[in-house]
């Protein structure tokens, strides 16, 4: 076992001393889908200290192809996500402490779950919780290394490893209330593993001590198209989020989902902020193909998918109708809706 | 004259009726998305998407996508 991490400890910028820092850095991931799969892996592999792994998923068929932790007899187990990819990181390498949740992360329950680890690795489906733990970790000071990917595209971004460097509130401007998804436009396996590769190097810089800019790269495997941006001049003096009077506002109810089982009638209901109503039109264009018996006016998009029918209202309202699981409405809301 | 430029590390052939970066970003269907354009190593605002694209310009163009 003492020369497991030979080969890692040759390369000369981590070294033995950067072994050693790997050895005691806890890890948090966010997501136990396809980015969180494949860096779990890598960073399970490269030997750090702890890794928790956070999921509200089961395991599915269409996961297969990209999920890498995952089996058929998994699917078949109806296995939540967290719970799997925990067992399968234990055997890749018993020198790790490795925990699996299975949870839904929440403006109320994110500061508790990510206090007192080192790094926060994005591996999540959904701008909400992004901007979520954007806000966790610049309150708790914890670096939260932005990874998102769909078709053959992704991007990456550090947040929080320097001092005046822009969150992912300063970028963002504006939610997005609607991004391309995995369920919409498809994914393909490489540009998964490119993205969590990116991340996963981002975090070994980090925790070994090695210089890390916070560029925003993205890559597109498939068209050979790459970026690279460096965005500190896009941070901004007063964002809410992390500037010296930050207010965090996505870890307040107001600017937060609302959730709500809608009594006696089968149906979870979905509030965005006011801030941000749909753009039915544009909504309605992305949702062809992937939903059925949509029907939409200027109030309201209706539509199968699905076991359950749906309803978008133009304020920024969701129903989702055949369950009263608030969990199943909100993968709903992030398939469809990113 | 066709303006050539370098797109995101490749060499672009703009098209003769894209003028201007909002042109560039309808032309690419990313008019619509969560962007950061960068032109020549500086990032640009929106305000000034309306400026005309120039030969050999150098523009990085990154959207944000929610899947993971």
């Amino acid at each position: 076992m003492s020369t497991r991490y030979s080969r890692q400890e040759l390369f000369t910028p981590i070294g033995a001393e950067g072994q050693k820092k790997i050895r005691q850095a806890k890890i948090f991931i966010l997501g136990a889908g396809a980015l969180g799969s494949s860096a779990g892996e890598m960073l399970v592999r490269a030997g750090v200290g702890q890794v928790t792994i956070v999921d509200r998923d089961i395991i599915e068929w269409t996961n297969l192809h990209r999920q890498q932790l995952y089996t058929e007899q998994d699917v078949v187990d109806q296995l939540p996500k967290a719970v799997a990819a925990k067992q399968r990181l234990a055997a890749i390498n018993s020198d790790v402490e490795v925990k699996g949740q299975v949870v839904d992360v929440t403006p109320d329950n994110v500061l508790n779950m990510i206090e007192g680890y080192d790094v926060i690795l994005d591996a999540t489906d959904n701008m909400e919780t992004r901007l979520i733990v954007n806000d966790a970790a610049l309150k708790l000071n914890i670096p939260f290394f932005m990874g998102a990917c769909v078709g053959s595209y992704g991007l990456t971004f550090p947040i929080g490893i320097e001092k005046n460097q822009p969150c992912l509130h300063c970028l963002l401007e504006m939610m997005p209330l609607q991004t391309m998804t995995c369920d919409t436009v498809g994914v393909i396996s490489p540009i998964v593993v490119t993205t969590a590769a990116r991340q996963v190097a981002d975090v070994l810089k980090y925790i070994t001590g090695n210089p890390l800019t916070p560029a925003l790269v993205s890559a597109d495997v498939w068209s050979g198209d790459r970026a690279s941006i460096d965005v500190r001049s896009l941070k901004k003096e007063l964002c809410p989020s992390c500037s010296a009077s930050a207010v965090y506002p996505f870890l307040t109810a107001k600017h937060s989902m609302q959730t709500a089982v809608l009594c006696g009638r089968d149906t979870v209901q979905l509030s965005w902020p006011k801030s941000r109503p749909f753009e039915l039109a544009a909504v309605a264009v992305s949702l062809r193909g992937t939903v059925s018996k949509m029907v939409y006016n200027p109030h309201l998009l209706a539509c199968e998918y699905g076991n359950h029918r749906l309803v978008l209202f133009r304020d920024g309202r969701m129903l989702v109708h055949g369950t009263k699981d608030i969990v199943v409405a909100k993968k709903i809301a992030a398939e469809l809706l990113g | 004259m066709t303006k050539t430029i370098q797109l995101n590390g490749k060499t672009y052939d703009v098209p003769t009726e894209v003028q201007s970066v909002q042109q560039l970003l309808i032309h690419l269907q990313l008019a619509e998305r969560i962007l950061v354009v960068e032109r020549n190593k500086k990032i640009i605002a929106k305000e000034a998407y309306d400026k005309p694209i120039q030969d050999r310009d150098q523009i990085e163009i990154i959207h944000f996508v929610g899947g993971g």
